[in-house]
């Protein structure tokens, strides 16, 4: 469904500011995947993101989403096959527009825009249904204007308006990293539900270690641009908090030590 | 005085399809486009030099519209694909069309004095179908008799600026508009769900900048001549529309705001031709009137706020004191009558 091939990227390079944020990332997602990524900052989770959603293209090495090429496709046009939900609430919705608007906005994803109306009764009737499965009366509030919601309102608004038109990838980008605990937690279950409920091919960058070992059925962990640690199926499920940072200490360490045994 | 200010709503429902344009690019799309200053007079120029020239007065305006439009196309793309400043793209398209508007005119003022114009055909429609005889009877049974000597401007440019309203706010509303307002209010969330936000924004400013031309041709054909320097300040003008009607009419959906800009482009020029009867105050003077009406209208509600949040908070205080004054068994008392009731 989503193929990485041989991804590399450097920012300023030639410059004294040259950071290499991408290196020979290789990745494969079968359809119905659903991988975190876990790694510290400036590991390469978000340029990792911004690569495969065509905010960025990379130096060196393709994207393929289902089968097809997309590595010089620009980002508008890919976002047709891609759903995305942002980490800033803000980011997600268009704040003085109302919810249905946003809703309408959102369902034209993967269709041409034309000059009919975008909010008509049927898709009123859609709207509110998709709405109540998150359980949090905004199908009440169709006319409110998405500003004068609460942070962790908009944030699953977003996912919803992310989710609802079936994209080839969901991309979530520490979508709950500026939530309070609560909303986090809420956020972290509707999304395991939706994902569950629409089977999307999902690639959700966390800080928070739990919530990359309660969702998904693979993790990766990154660090200086590249993939250091795969986890899959049964191991996935059998990891523990512990058990990761043992490995990242004993890959990090083992890695300090080649580094001594090259300087002597 | 009746007359003056019969002119001055005349001019002002011309006036407000040009603020209209200025409401798309300034409110909707987020980009001050200072294009406006040229593109009104292009639309003026164009208009009059085919009148002069012969050419149908209706189809010289649609003409006017499409120069407009490429003339906002233009700095669409300096913004998107050259990457300039929206100010600056504004600012250099506005430039770039004072001397496009002299060689369109050949001249620097083009007089239509004894020329066929949309008024005078409107006119003819109007008085062969007996609806200026019509009105007149109407006028003057309310008292308005004599007050001008046609009413067919005045109706058809309502008539016109109403259909004009009622098309922006069914395409701000369809799925192209939603996108189109989305590019002005966050643009990297209606990215993600594939609207090209160049060809968007570049759309915009088009459809913005034909609005200010076709205002430019009617103003041309209504005051009889077309000046290049009659764009000067056009974009303050037409901030100011937006500004006092926004601010008189509010703006809780798209139909009430579109309605205030157009409410507003008229008790602007209400103002104006008021603010000219007084004594010391001549025509040069203009310029500055509108700075001061538009920084009045910018300044006024936030002075009206506070003064309302000050009395609030006074208030607050006022009762907090007094609880405390009453004192302990007062208080206790007061606490127990309002708990049963």
């Amino acid at each position: 469904m989503l193929l990485l091939n041989q991804i590399h990227k450097v920012f300023n390079e030639g410059t004294l500011d040259e950071k290499v944020a991408l290196e020979d990332i290789d990745l494969k997602l079968q359809p119905g995947d659903f991988v975190t990524v876990i790694g510290s900052n400036g590991a390469g989770k978000s340029t990792l993101m911004n690569m495969i959603s065509g905010v960025l293209t990379p130096d060196v090495g393709d994207v393929f989403i289902d089968d097809k090429k997309v590595t010089t496709m620009p980002e508008y046009k890919r976002s047709r096959l891609i759903g995305r939900v942002f980490q800033d609430p803000m980011a997600g919705t268009a704040p003085s527009m109302t919810i249905q608007e946003n809703l309408a906005m959102a369902y034209c994803r993967n269709r041409r825009r034309t000059l009919v109306k975008g909010v008509t009764k049927k898709l009123r009737t859609t709207f509110q249904e998709a709405l109540e499965s998150l359980h949090l009366g905004l199908e009440d509030r169709l006319n409110a204007k998405v500003g004068l919601l609460s942070g962790g309102e908009r944030q699953a608004l977003s996912l919803l308006m992310a989710t609802f038109t079936d994209p080839k990838i969901l991309l979530l980008d520490e979508h709950t990293a500026a939530l309070d605990p609560a909303r986090a937690e809420l956020i972290t279950k509707l999304t395991g539900e939706i994902v569950e409920k629409t089977g999307l091919t999902t690639v959700m960058v966390t800080h928070n270690m739990q919530q990359a070992l309660d969702l998904g059925n693979r993790l990766i962990m990154m660090d200086s641009g590249k993939i250091i640690l795969e986890v899959d199926g049964e191991d996935k499920q059998n990891l523990t908090i512990e058990a990761l940072l043992h490995e990242f200490q004993r890959i990090k360490g083992s890695k300090l030590n080649s580094d001594k045994a090259l300087l002597g | 005085m009746g007359s003056a200010l019969f002119g001055a709503v005349e001019s002002g429902v011309i006036y407000a399809i040009m603020a209209l344009g200025v409401y798309l690019s300034f409110r909707i799309l987020d980009f001050p486009d200072l294009t406006v200053d040229g593109s009104f007079v292009t639309g003026a120029a164009i208009a009059a030099i085919l009148i002069v020239n012969g050419t149908n007065p209706f189809f010289a305006t649609l003409i006017a519209i499409g120069a407009g439009f490429l003339a906002g196309c233009v700095t669409g793309l300096l913004h998107t694909k050259g990457k300039i400043n929206p100010l600056l793209s504004g600012i250099l398209m506005m430039i770039a069309l004072y001397s496009i508007n002299l060689r369109i005119m050949g001249r620097s003022n083009v007089p239509l004095l004894n020329e066929e114009s949309i008024f005078t055909k409107v006119e003819f429609i109007f008085s062969s179908l007996g609806i200026e005889s019509l009105v007149n009877s109407i006028a003057s049974a309310v008292g308005l008799g004599g007050i001008t000597s046609t009413w067919s401007i005045l109706i058809s440019m309502l008539l016109l600026t109403a259909v004009i309203k009622i098309l922006t706010d069914y395409f701000l509303k369809t799925q192209v508009g939603l996108a189109l307002r989305a590019t002005g209010d966050n643009k990297r969330m209606i990215r993600s769900f594939s609207a090209n936000t160049d060809q968007l924004t570049i759309l915009g400013l088009g459809i913005s900048n034909a609005l200010v031309a076709l205002s430019g041709a009617l103003i041309a054909q209504y005051s009889s001549f077309a000046d290049v320097g009659m764009g000067i300040g056009m974009i303050i003008i037409g901030l100011a529309s937006v500004i006092i009607g926004e601010a008189i009419f509010g703006t809780k959906t798209i139909a009430i705001t579109t309605f205030a800009v157009i409410g507003g482009a008229i008790v602007y020029r209400l103002v104006v031709s008021l603010a000219l009867r007084v004594d010391f105050l001549e025509t040069g003077d203009m310029k500055l009137i509108t700075a001061v009406i538009v920084i009045g209208a910018l300044i006024f509600p936030q002075l009206i706020d506070g003064q309302k949040e000050r009395n609030r908070k006074k208030r607050k205080r006022l009762q907090q004191t007094k609880l405390k004054e009453n004192g302990g068994n007062e208080y206790a008392s007061s606490k127990s009558d309002s708990q049963s009731v």
